[in-house]
């Protein structure tokens, strides 16, 4: 049997490969094995390599949209899926989407729950007052008082300031509204 | 700052025979991958740019209080050799080694804490410590990273976390690993078996030098490979209950190959013994794979106690970029196995022999 590469010399190097239930068979002689490294465990897609067999997957999808680029780095879709990662902090807005596709296969969940930074910190619990001062208005509005008790509460334990004057067991506009009739 | 040759003088924190179960985890490291909000990643930002990333790091890397008297140098002011002394001692990573000019690397004096700016992302900043000693790692490192994000702006992400140049590090940016020695596992031919289970549970094994079966002195590598969708203690404290898993898999294979098969194992030891002590020439892979029989022997008593140190100081310095560095002169391949063989036989010249009488098992005597 004569050497795939060279078609020359005898070839008695032979190398299989299964992948995904594909058999690639190479033969190769000494020289051509040296050559191309097969003694190198760690090259595993080579029969590939070897003689540029184009095989199954890597093909990027043909549709898809355009292209996008990230507006603060100039950054694209397809550099992403061809290196895998990203261009900058701000692609991940941009191409939140592809990103959310791969993180499930990589992780153990799609959302952080670790540390967070102090700056990110104080953000998010103003963001989070802001939208419990809103429940509680459209809660009394309603009237909704339990639960504007319990808002209130939360707004108040998440603001680590001092409780308001006003004494905390009854509910501030409830009292009124509550009473028996006459 | 601490210079180059100073540094080299002492050895990294995690070469010391100390901390939990140093016989069978040598090192324990913690690493954290943080990113600046408004710069590209170092792979994709321009020369001007990384070099702007470079500027706003390097003062408050340099000024924590833990990098006093630390070193701390452009990857461009350290020639080819040194970059290998420090990925030979784990304070680097090789991707580091190449990067040219916009990074940078800072170690502190003891040599347990290495931030590296600009490698993939702009900084991983490292913990490495003395046997097994994950929670220690991480609290270290924890402190250093709250102590730079009060002046540096770190790119987060409410769902994401920290933001990192490649998704498999977003989250937490954490990855904790021990580098572990397992001779037993391997000589009882295990290793594969728990690196499957490993790899089934979202953690990887890896050969520290060469891969699979093929690792060099039986080290491995285990480390997490999910950093998204669990607080760091969770991360950590998975691994470290399979890391205590294998520890205790790897005592058990010892005792069983002792038991089993004392002739193979100390004719392993004796080999070793012999080789090392008598050879006028040794490649890097034959005397990596010896001393770490020897180190086998010594935890099974079959050699003089008291030896770990000089031999896990070996296994460093025997590597190409230590030893050229102590010749100070350029060696070709040839000069340096040579060079590897004088120093062994001058460092293990007092080595008593391994025991040659097998130990009889209590209760074991032969009628």
């Amino acid at each position: 049997m004569l050497c795939d590469v060279c078609q020359t010399k005898e070839a008695n190097v032979f190398f299989t490969q299964i992948v995904s239930g594909q058999v690639q068979k190479v033969n190769l002689c000494e020289e051509c094995s040296k050559q191309k490294g097969v003694t190198d465990p760690t090259g595993f897609a080579l029969a590939e390599l070897l003689l540029g067999m184009g095989t199954t997957e890597e093909k990027p999808e043909t549709k898809g949209p355009t292209g996008t680029t990230c507006p603060a780095c100039g950054f694209s879709q397809s550099e992403f899926k061809r290196i895998g990662r990203l261009g900058c902090p701000r692609c991940y807005d941009t191409f939140k989407s592809e990103v959310e596709t791969v993180l499930g296969n990589l992780h153990k969940g799609t959302r952080h729950t670790g540390k967070v930074p102090a700056h990110a910190a104080d953000a998010a619990r103003g963001n989070r007052l802001e939208s419990l001062r809103h429940q509680l208005a459209k809660a009394v509005h309603e009237e909704k008082f339990e639960e504007a008790v319990r808002l209130r509460d939360e707004i108040n334990s998440l603001s680590a300031l001092p409780a308001p004057a006003a004494p905390s067991p009854p509910p501030p506009a409830a009292p009124d509204q509550t009473a028996p009739r006459p | 700052m601490m210079r180059f040759s100073t540094l080299v003088r002492q050895p990294a924190a995690w070469m010391l025979p100390e901390g939990p179960h140093a016989d069978i985890v040598i090192s324990t490291r913690i690493r954290l991958a943080r990113n600046l909000a408004d710069r590209p990643f170092p792979g994709w930002a321009k020369k001007e740019e990384r070099i702007a990333s470079l500027n706003d790091l390097q003062p408050g890397v340099e000024g924590l209080a833990d990098m006093a008297d630390g070193f701390s140098a452009d990857l461009t002011k350290l020639d080819p050799l040194q970059k290998q002394v420090l990925v030979e001692r784990h304070l680097i990573s090789r991707e580091q080694a190449a990067k040219g000019p916009g990074s940078a690397a800072v170690i502190n004096r003891a040599q347990n804490l290495s931030i590296m700016i600009n490698e993939e992302d702009h900084l991983r900043m490292q913990a490495i410590l003395p046997g097994f000693d994950l929670g220690r790692a991480y609290q270290m490192l924890d402190a250093v990273d709250t102590r730079l994000e009060a002046t540096l702006p770190f790119a987060y992400h409410n769902e994401f976390g920290y933001l990192t140049a490649c998704p498999t590090n977003l989250g937490t940016g954490l990855r904790a690993s021990a580098m572990m020695h397992l001779p037993g596992l391997v000589l009882s031919e295990q290793i594969n078996q728990v690196i499957h289970s490993a790899n089934r549970i979202g953690l990887a094994v890896r050969g520290i030098y060469g891969e699979g079966t093929e690792a060099l002195a039986h080290l491995f590598q285990v480390s997490n490979q999910n950093t998204l969708g669990e607080p760091e203690p969770e991360i950590i404290s998975r691994l470290e209950k399979v890391i205590r898993q294998i520890i205790q898999r790897e005592h058990d294979a010892r005792q069983k190959l002792l038991q089993t098969n004392p002739t193979k194992v100390r004719d392993h030891l004796g080999r070793a013994y012999g080789v090392l002590r008598h050879a006028h020439t040794i490649e890097t892979k034959e005397a990596l794979n010896f001393l770490s029989m020897l180190r086998l022997g010594q935890d099974l008593a079959l050699l003089n106690p008291g030896n770990r140190l000089l031999i896990d100081h070996l296994l460093v310095e025997i590597q190409p970029a230590h030893l050229q560095l102590a010749a100070k002169r350029k060696l070709s391949p040839e000069d340096r196995d040579t060079l590897r063989a004088e120093l062994l036989r001058l460092h293990l010249r007092h080595l008593p022999e391994p025991e040659s009488t097998p130990p009889t098992p209590p209760g074991e005597t032969e009628s």
